[in-house]
């Protein structure tokens, strides 16, 4: 296991990952990613039990579904950084003939990607499924998901959330990232969420809350502890509070930043603010 | 002329059921997921002896689409059913980006297509199905005929690996196909051979085609009648094979003729044979209410419908 100074560098490199691919081809959403950075690396780098040798089914495995699929910078490096895939292979984030797609898909392959996502709010369904499969299987391991708040917004995460608490899927933790940003604005301006943790426990969820979703410590004890929750007849939901824009000060606490990618004077300064760690690709 | 007989008017929609339970007891990798319709859907039996693999999901069809996506990741084979308006319509993006995009192993069962769910009206009575199906790419999409047809293609769906759009219907019909018959994706049947008039047509239209074909032999005109199980792909060749033999063709289908098999049709031939071509199909409407026959008889979507576009489509050749 790394220690936290390992992890962090991991983040911080993940960070630039980030802002290096939406960079270079000038698209692509680096402030949800950026927000989440400290989420995937304790997933990928601590919690989950999985192989990279992938197989599209995942069997004897814990496996994770991405529902916000916008957020695929982070994703992407992540995912190469824990050997999925050459790390170089960020160089084609959202070029033509890329199997890294604007929004991640399996239909190029990639290993790592089990569900196309983008249109949102079918990643809760699609999580649940595998869920009850992994039951019918009489597989033990998790299913994790990462939802955005905004995405809460979509009427179909309402269905999958009466269904997993109706039918007790408790080998499920399904993340929301709570950065309270969305591309029009505050989620307060666009359509309040209203109180997302009583909302969930009254459809039957059990939910706990990470307060410090960028702090890696923080996150993995979160994730560690929803994990200890598993199994008792209840899915899990974490509500993570995260910043959008995280770690390069001028993206923070901005919705500005959502779904646009930095000049060059402002790669040089997001840059400067998080040190090479691991080797940039 | 080779003559059919209706062995005993039954639903395609139990011939589904029925198929579904035969692949419950030799699969275990069968799932079955229905949003609030068992009954309707006739999946009691699969429901009563398979309850671990039977999930209910309530009046949350987008859940359910979704969820039958997951569920292949392990390895399942899930066999959505509801209502064609629920599974397609309403349930598009997902269909499009969780199965069809996402290349999963869904099969969508779909009953109560077309104007044949009768008094309930136009809100059920989708008309626009095949055509949002067919355009997905990567979907294949079947309407069978009767209650044999519809038993034997639930069976082979189960073997074909990618998203499958099946689509059946609620009243009870004539049953004319052979009993265990065998299904071939893909592959049309050619029921009748003649000279004159190449009629295609798929689901509920084959009977009534059939009826037409006897009824214009008396009038000296022999019909070529091919049922086309599989809109998508659908069997150029033997499309193609008939016209260059008959010279004209009509279409006939439960469906509008914006979009559905006709115009899958006129694409191969405009491709490859200009023909004159007849349309037996809804014309850009919605349905009503009113019984299954008089609906299909005010729409045009019978034996004399099919009759009067012989006649028309020959005089064109």
């Amino acid at each position: 296991m790394p220690n936290t100074q390992q992890l962090e560098n991991f983040v911080t490199q993940v960070r630039r990952d980030i802002l290096r691919q939406v960079h270079k081809v000038n698209s692509g959403h680096p402030g949800g990613s950026l927000g989440c950075a400290e989420f995937f690396t304790a997933l990928y780098q601590e919690v989950m039990d999985y192989t990279t040798d992938f197989t599209m089914d995942g069997n004897n495995e814990d496996l994770f579904f991405l529902s916000n699929g916008h957020i695929s910078p982070v994703f992407y490096s992540v995912l190469a950084r824990s050997g999925f895939f050459p790390v170089e292979e960020l160089n084609t984030f959202r070029l033509l003939d890329s199997r890294l797609q604007g929004h991640p898909t399996t239909h190029e392959g990639l290993p790592g990607i089990r569900i196309a996502s983008g249109s949102l709010g079918q990643g809760m369904s699609v999580a649940i499924g595998a869920a009850e499969a992994k039951k019918l299987n009489k597989d033990s391991h998790i299913i994790y998901s990462l939802h955005g708040d905004g995405e809460l917004q979509e009427g179909q995460n309402w269905e999958a959330i009466m269904y997993a608490a109706g039918n007790k899927v408790d080998n499920l933790i399904a993340t929301v990232d709570l950065n309270g940003q969305q591309i029009d604005g505050c989620t307060d301006n666009v359509l309040p969420l209203g109180n997302v943790k009583e909302k969930f426990e009254a459809f039957g969820w059990d939910v706990l809350e990470v307060k410090e979703g960028n702090n890696i410590t923080k996150v993995i004890e979160g994730l560690k502890e929803a994990k200890s929750r598993t199994g008792k007849g209840k899915p899990v939901c974490i509500l993570l509070h995260t910043i959008m824009g995280n770690g390069v000060d001028f993206m923070m606490h901005t919705h500005a930043w959502h779904g646009k990618a930095p000049n060059d004077e402002q790669l040089e300064t997001g840059l400067s603010q998080n040190a090479e760690t691991l080797g940039d690709y | 002329m080779k003559k059919y007989t209706d062995s005993g008017k039954k639903d395609t929609r139990s011939g589904f059921g029925a198929g579904l339970e035969e692949l419950g007891k030799k699969n275990e990798n069968v799932v079955a997921l229905c949003a609030d319709l068992t009954g309707s859907l006739k999946m009691d039996a699969f429901k009563e002896n398979h309850p671990d693999r039977f999930f209910q999901v309530g009046i949350a069809e987008a859940n359910m689409i979704s969820m039958a996506a997951g569920m292949t990741i392990g390895g399942k084979i899930p066999f959505t059913g509801t209502f064609a308006n629920f599974s397609t319509g309403r349930v598009y993006d997902q269909i499009r980006q969780s199965v069809a995009y996402s290349g999963k192993n869904v099969k969508i069962c779909a009953s109560h297509a077309g104007l044949t769910l009768g008094e309930d009206g136009a809100t059920h009575q989708i008309l626009e199905d095949l055509g949002l199906m067919k355009m997905l790419p990567g979907m294949t999409v079947i309407n069978t005929c009767d209650y044999n047809q519809t038993k034997a293609a639930t069976i082979a769906i189960a073997k074909h690996d990618g998203p499958v759009y099946l689509r059946f219907g609620r009243p009870k019909v004539a049953n004319f196909t052979p009993e265990n018959g065998t299904f071939e994706i893909g592959k049309a049947v050619q029921l009748t051979e003649g000279n004159d008039v190449t009629i295609v047509a798929t689901g509920h239209l084959v009977w009534e085609a059939l009826q037409a074909a006897e009824q214009l032999e008396e009038a000296g005109i022999t019909a070529e009648v091919i049922n086309i199980h599989t809109i998508k792909p659908l069997d150029d060749e033997a499309i193609l094979k008939s016209v260059k033999k008959t010279g004209c063709i009509v279409t006939a289908e439960e469906h509008n003729f914006l979009g559905g098999l006709g115009e899958s049709v006129a694409r191969v031939l405009a491709e490859n044979h200009p023909t004159p071509q007849e349309f037996v199909a809804t014309k850009d409407t919605f349905g009503e209410s009113g019984t299954p026959e008089q609906l299909m008889d005010k729409y045009g979507l019978n034996a004399e419908a099919i009759i009067k576009a012989t006649k028309k489509v020959i005089e064109r050749k």
